[in-house]
Parts: C-alpha cells; structure tokens; sequence
C-alpha cells in the first residue's frame, strides 16, 4: 500500500498518510468543516462519530461525518457549507 | 435472509471482544457488530493493525482465532426485545440479525462541557483529539493544553508528547489532596500506579497543575489562546489545540431502547452475571459503570459466559470484579467534577452546537423536554448527545428515553425499520437528517 494519499479540500490538493480519516485532510488544509446556523466556523470536536460538528461533502455526497470517513485517492471533499 | 446467533455482542470493544470470546468456548454460534472500521473500541482504536499494548494483541488474537462471526462497519441502529432481531446499517445496505442472547457491550464517549469559545476549531475532546493523531494528524511542535480530569489526561498528554507535541499544561481539576488520596488506595494496584507513573515520565516536560481548568477559548476563526483558571487565578496560555477531558458518559440508547433499567446514576442495571433486568439481555463494560479497560474486559467476560450459560466460569471472575470495581469507586470519588464548571458557561455561550442555541434561551425553560419544544435544542443531528448530556450536568435535567433510531440513518434504513415494526408508527419522530442539517 503506498504511504500517503492525495485529495482534494475545495479542489486543493493534501497529502495524508494512508489510513487518515477525510477530518484529517480537512484539518490540515482549511481546519473548517462546516459554518454553523449563525454563521460560525466549526470543526471536529469528538472525532468519535458522535457530535456531527465534523461533516463535510465528500465525493457529492453531503452531510458525512469526516471523521468516520477514510481519504481515498483524489477524494473531492467540500467544506465551509 | 435474516441470520440468527444464539449470542450478538453490540459493541467490539475490550469488553465485546472479552464477551466474544468467552462465549465462543461454548459451541455456540456468535456475532459481534461494531461500527468502526477495524474492532478495538475506543482505547485500542485502529484495531490489530496498529502498534498496541500487549493485552489488545492477546485478545485480538483471541478473537481471530475464536468461532466469531465480526460484523465491522455495522453500527446497530434499531433493537427489538420481543422479536429479539436487530437492525444494522452498514454504507452499503441494512440487515437484520436475528439473536436468542444478546451482549450489549456499547461503551461510553466523552463528555463536553460549554465554556467561551469551546465551539472555535481545533478545541476538542482528548480521546478524540488522540484518535485524530492515531489517524495521522501530525502535531511535532504544535503547542497544547490537555485540560479536564483523571487518568485519561496523563494518558493523553504522554502520547502526545511521544509524538512530538509541546504540551504546554496539564491542567486537572481535582485538588491535590484528593490526588494524594487516590494515591495512596492506588497501592492497593501496584499495575495501575507503575503505569501511572511511567505516563507522567513520558510527559515529564509538560506542567502538571491541579485544581485548574479552562475558563475561555479565544480566536478569530480557530484556537489561539485559552485562558485557564489555576488555584484561584487566572492565566492566558497561547497554543493550537486544547484536549478536554471531562469524564466519560455511557452510550445507553440502545439498552433504554430495548426496556433495560438504568439506575439512579443512568447506568445499565445488571445482576451479578451481567444480566439486566430482561432475560437474555447482559450489558458489560462502560454503560453499566465507567471503570476502564480491565473491568470492562472482566465483565464482558462475565457476560459471555453467563449468556453461554456457564455460571461457574462466570461465577470465577467475580472477585476480580470486585477488585476493580473498588479501584473504579475510588477514581469516582478522586475525580468528582468541581461545581464551579457548571458555571463557565455565559448567557451567550452555545450550549447546542447543532441548532446554535444559547445558554440564556435554554435556561428560560425548566426541563430538557420543554427546551427541546421551544429552542430548538438537541433538535439537530446530534440528537443531544453533547447538550443533552451538558444540559444534565448544568441543571441535572433527565435526558428522555430513546426513540429509534439510535443514530440519524439514511432513509432507506429507516423504512426498512418501520415496515419491520408497527410499534414505531405512532412514536417516531423522523430524525432531522435532510432538510435539518445545516
Ligand atoms: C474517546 C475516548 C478515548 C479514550 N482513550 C483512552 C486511553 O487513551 N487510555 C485509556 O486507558 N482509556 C481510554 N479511554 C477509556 C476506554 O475507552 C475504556 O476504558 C475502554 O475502552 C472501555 O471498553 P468498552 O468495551 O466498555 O467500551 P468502548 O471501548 O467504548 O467500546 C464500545 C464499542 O461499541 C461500539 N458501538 C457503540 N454503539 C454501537 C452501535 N449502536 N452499533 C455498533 N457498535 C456500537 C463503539 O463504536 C465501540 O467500538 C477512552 C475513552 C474514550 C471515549
Ligand atoms: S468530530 Fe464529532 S462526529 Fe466527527
């Protein structure tokens, strides 16, 4: 298995080890996943699946946990929605 | 077609997997579900693919080589005591499984507690902040404050160190008398304190400061600073991340969903083979008590023996329950939260992080379920998970029973449930899952 994955944050590439999790990626590029009802930034808190501050769009799907999720090669992740 | 085991384990954590294997040395037929990739739970995370303490490589191997059927991916999102089937959704598909036994070995999570500035980015709970570095966040030379209570902090704070993080503080909110005296019934464990002590060596470098918590998080639109309370004062320490850890809560959607008892403190009650209070049900590990890795791996195995229906097995375990449960007590009464942190909070504070709702608008009611009505609080896709059990520590409310499903599930899970169970067709509420996310 190679060693690093490449995807894509808002069509930026990031490079992470194989086996990281998209909150990862999204963490290491924008460090935003999703902007709240009022409009505030958010960010992964549990990283465990439980409190859904993490989701992002990955691949057209909306509203995934990133945290759940491992990168896959050329991954497109969307966050900031 | 529906497949049935005479043993289901929910759950592959320490004490599923204990609760596996144990029950495997019958020749009955048994399955563990868990929803994470790989089983482990939450401390051997990552599974047996990566570097783990000696006990999570002997069990691992236990269970690989034991006559277990491992459901991974699979989280259980439906469970029906009288038709004795449950419902699990993978991303793929759902499925049914059917059981005449069933473990429920769910485990806990971690609980967060509103201050200003706990919803800016990069603040975050210590386990899961570990699990994001285990997943490969790099944090050489990233400066961080792990801040809350107990033995998970040390354990945090050395691994971080061991991977290259500045650990700027530790900051425990127990006093230093009732750290002395948790020290001194720790001899009693002789393991336990080595351990100790080895992840204090490992972090040595990081601060240790007792009666001290956070009090506010700044920054613009992630962590900068945070300012901490320490023995009375104040004190602004620059950093990347802060790792909270403030107690773990148990996960007992499942078992409130099946009928199970839970006690005045809301853990599962059990009888001295893990039994709960419905025949055929046994609950092990964190949701009947948080007690940590050895006692959850003793009771899991209480629990799959007693459901392979071998008491005397089951029955040899019990003093070292016992033992452990002592050593639990005593953690209890060590690391008792301070009410001042009930207190952090401000009227602007959100409390719910899903729907934005503040602490102010929260407070004009006098229970959950009426601030539920009104706010629009744990109404998102949390479900109040983390301001349901934040609003139970602030003003002691009693969260509700669950309604399924146990977590928001795609739709066609959903309508696979309800054509399954007429039950549900009056009580469910749908979840807020499409036009309710943000
Ligand atoms: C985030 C976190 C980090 C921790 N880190 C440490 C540490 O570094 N060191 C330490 O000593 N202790 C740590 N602990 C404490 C440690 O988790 C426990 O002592 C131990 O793991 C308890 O084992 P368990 O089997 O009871 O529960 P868990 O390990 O929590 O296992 C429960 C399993 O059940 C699964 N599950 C729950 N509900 C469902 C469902 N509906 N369907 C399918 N699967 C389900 C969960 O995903 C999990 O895999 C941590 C706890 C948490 C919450
Ligand atoms: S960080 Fe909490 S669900 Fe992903």
């Amino acid at each position: 298995m190679p060693e690093n994955v490449t995807v894509y944050v808002n069509d930026l590439p990031v490079t992470v080890p194989t086996g990281a999790t998209v909150a990862v990626a999204v963490m290491l590029s924008s460090n935003v996943c999703r902007t709240s009802v009022s409009g505030e930034p958010r960010a992964p808190l549990c990283a465990m699946g439980a409190c859904f501050e993490c989701r992002v769009e990955i691949n057209e799907v909306r509203h995934l946990r990133s945290c759940q999720v491992a990168c896959e090669p050329q991954m497109k992740i969307k966050v900031g929605r | 077609m529906q497949q049935t085991f005479e043993i289901v384990v929910i759950g592959g954590g320490p004490a599923g997997i204990a609760a596996a294997v144990a029950a495997s040395q019958s020749s009955k037929r048994v399955a563990v579900l868990d929803d994470n990739p790989r089983v482990g739970g939450q401390i051997w995370r990552g599974g047996p693919g990566l570097a783990q303490p000696k006990a999570a490589a002997r069990w691992f191997y236990q269970l690989e080589t034991a006559n277990v059927r491992v459901f991974n991916g699979a989280r259980v999102i439906h469970a029906d005591a009288s038709a004795r089937t449950l419902q699990a959704e993978t991303t793929r598909e759902i499925f049914p499984i059917g059981y005449q036994n069933l473990i429920l070995a769910t485990g806990a999570r971690e609980l967060f507690l509103p201050f200003p500035g706990w919803t800016l980015p990069n603040v975050m709970g210590a386990g899961g902040f570990q699990a994001l570095v285990k997943s490969g966040l790099p944090i050489a030379g990233k400066r961080v404050v792990v801040a809350g209570t107990g033995p998970l902090l040390l354990a945090v704070a050395a691994y971080l160190c061991d991977h290259g993080a500045n650990v700027a503080r530790i900051c425990e909110q127990a006093s230093s008398s009732s750290l002395a005296a948790f020290a001194l019934r720790m001899l009693a464990f002789p393991g336990k304190l080595r351990e100790a002590l080895s992840l204090r060596y490992k972090s040595r470098f990081a601060k240790y400061a007792t009666q001290s918590w956070p009090v506010s998080a700044h920054g613009k639109i992630s962590l900068e600073s945070i300012t901490i309370s320490e023995s009375g004062r104040l004190r602004e320490i620059p950093c990347d991340y802060l790792a909270c850890a403030f107690h773990l809560i148990p996960n007992t959607e499942l078992p409130r969903m099946l009928g199970c008892h839970l006690n005045q403190e809301a853990f599962v009650e059990t009888d001295e083979l893990q039994q709960t209070l419905h025949q055929g049900i046994y609950c092990a590990g964190e949701p009947t008590g948080i007690g940590g890795v050895e006692l959850s791996t003793i009771e899991g195995r209480i629990a799959g023996h007693a459901a392979a229906n071998d008491k005397r097995a089951a029955a040899k375990l019990f003093p070292a329950r016992a033992r452990y449960r002592k050593l639990a007590a005593a953690m209890k009464q060590a690391f008792r939260l301070r009410p001042e942190l009930a207190t952090l909070a401000k009227p602007d504070t959100f409390l719910c992080r899903c729907e934005d709702v503040t602490l102010h608008q929260v407070r004009q009611h006098n229970s959950w379920k009426s601030a539920k009505l009104h706010t629009r609080c744990g109404m998102g896709p949390c479900q109040g998970r983390i301001c349901g059990a934040a609003a139970n520590f602030l003003f002691g409310w009693n969260i509700e029973s669950a309604r399924p499903p146990v977590f928001p599930a795609r739709c066609e899970s959903l309508a696979a449930i309800s054509s399954l169970t007429s039950s549900l067709t009056t009580e469910t509420e749908p979840p807020q899952f499409h036009g309710g996310f943000q």
